[in-house]
């Protein structure tokens, strides 16, 4: 009934199902059906985790990564944001910005990958602006749906208690919109951590997670892989659960302006 | 004297199927603190002249004047409560919401939350001040809607069947409770209601408005001592006779 005990509980439940998907994984890798060269066991993979962690190369890998996901969502983020909520609120701008998004969104982010390599190089600037464009469009979209569907009723009173302009908007708008602007958030980093993968597989050169996965596949490197591959579930699931959950928990969750999931 | 003077004010809607009149040179005119209810069945303009009086909707014909002064949009001399639960900002605490209008006109923090505390207590929410609107009954909601619509002293307060998704009881507590508000506030309040015994209990005088096009069809002093008991002769004469007014067409 408590909370603790329903946290417990959850915790109990989600371990539950990492590890029944660890086991069978074991099982087939243990069958013989396939080489282990391919199919490494966990405990293999655990170990040359557990070395690339030690003498810091995945922390480094980790490190770049993370860095490119961070600048590029932020740039989407501090573009995205104010561009979405004007969209919302002066048709001019809809009109404008609407069309353009519409036509861009639909082409995958990993498709400009080799554009930008002609014009920028291999290198950072390309993994960047890859997230850049992936991370953009979710923002921008959720910020203008937040803005449209603010309760008309919150902005009378709000006007007839003397609000305007600025207040209008930072006061009112903006938190009446957060819902959406947080799923946009989440949405943005959630895009940006599956596109910087893929650009740096393509347009890295020696550090990042996806170039670690590329590069691995030249020797075989199976359990190299997979080892990365954990490494990118648990840096995104850490972000989800512990920047984005406790941003939802401190704001729309307390406010009551989205509810709690229930047992 | 009059504070509010409303004259030959009509609106007409632009349909795609030609023009609907709503409001039909409707003239009146409202005292000084007094307390005035708009009666009268739905469609007959009733929360729409309160929007022109307002000043969300500029009317068509005729014009409103607040202290001499015609109305030309919204303003801070006047409050305003809605029906709806959901005008409260629910990412503010219950201070916060009462605290907004005088945050707009640039008090202090300090300064406004003292205000803002003193308009809870006059609605008897003063230990709720830290409470956010989801946590909040229907009539606390409410009652913190009337704190907040009156927090930066307005002139006038505006009220649009404020009580009118609330259940019976809490229905009759919130009436007693903004008789006992205007007694010691003193505000011009102009309260829409298509609730007959609400408007007898409340009113000084009741303005009866019917429906297609909303026309004014009669007023009715209420002359009855306050505190009112709703179940005396008088007030059941009263209500009888606005019954009989919104009856016949």
């Amino acid at each position: 009934m408590t909370e603790a005990r329903d946290r417990m509980r959850r915790l109990v439940r989600g371990g539950l199902a990492l590890v029944a998907v660890a086991a069978i994984y074991e099982a087939v890798a243990r069958s013989g059906l396939f080489p282990t060269v391919l199919l490494p066991t966990l405990p293999v993979v655990a170990h040359t985790l557990w070395a690339s962690c030690a003498d810091g190369t995945m922390p480094l890998h980790a490190f770049y990564t993370l860095k490119r996901v961070l600048i590029g969502c932020g740039l989407a983020i501090v573009v995205g944001l104010p561009l979405g909520i004007l969209m919302g609120r002066y048709r001019p701008i809809e009109n404008f910005v609407l069309p353009l998004a519409s036509a861009l969104m639909p082409i995958p982010s990993l498709a400009w990958v080799p554009v930008f390599i002609l014009w920028f190089g291999l290198g950072d600037q390309v993994a960047i602006l890859i997230v850049f464009y992936a991370a953009l469009f979710p923002m921008l979209l959720n910020a203008w749906s937040g803005v449209r569907s603010v309760n008309p009723l919150w902005l009378r009173a709000a006007s007839a208690m003397g609000a305007d302009g600025n207040a209008l908007f930072w006061k009112v708008m903006v938190p009446a919109a957060s819902p959406f602007i947080i799923t946009g958030l989440r949405q943005a980093f959630l895009r940006s951590w599956i596109a910087v993968v893929g650009a740096e597989m393509l347009a890295a050169s020696d550090w990042g997670l996806g170039w670690v996965i590329f590069d691995a596949k030249e020797f075989l490197n199976a359990d190299v892989m997979l080892a990365s591959l954990a490494v990118i579930g648990a840096i995104g699931f850490a972000f989800e659960r512990l920047v984005f959950g406790s941003v939802e928990r401190a704001t729309v969750l307390r406010w009551g302006m989205v509810q709690a999931t229930k047992g | 004297m009059s504070h509010i003077e409303i004259r030959d004010v009509s609106l007409v809607y632009d349909t795609p199927s030609g023009r609907v009149p709503a409001v039909d040179s409707v003239s009146f005119s409202i005292k000084p603190s007094e307390f005035l209810c708009i009666v009268g069945p739905s469609g007959c303009g009733k929360s729409t002249l309160l929007n022109m009086i307002a000043g969300f909707i500029p009317p068509t014909g005729g014009d409103i004047r607040i202290g001499g002064q015609a109305v030309t949009g919204h303003g801070v001399d006047r409050g305003i409560v809605f029906q709806d639960f959901a005008q409260l900002f629910p990412w503010r605490t219950a201070l916060g919401n009462v605290a907004f209008g005088l945050e707009m006109k640039g008090m202090a923090k300090e300064e406004r939350e003292a205000v803002a505390l003193r308009q809870l207590a006059l609605v008897k929410l003063e230990k709720f001040a830290r409470s956010y609107p989801h946590h909040l009954s229907g009539g606390m909601q409410q009652r913190v809607a009337i704190a907040r619509a009156l927090a930066y002293n307005p002139a006038v307060l505006l009220m649009d069947e404020p009580f009118a998704a609330l259940d019976a009881l809490t229905r009759d507590e919130m009436q007693r409770l903004l008789a006992d508000v205007w007694r010691e506030t003193r505000k011009t309040v102009v309260y829409v209601t298509h609730n007959v015994a609400e408007a007898v209990y409340l009113a000084d005088r009741v303005v009866v408005m019917t429906p297609h096009p909303g026309r004014l069809k009669s007023e009715i002093s209420i002359g009855l001592a306050r505190p009112r008991d709703p179940l005396s002769v008088e007030f059941l004469d009263h209500q009888k006779e606005l019954l009989r007014q919104l009856g016949e067409r």
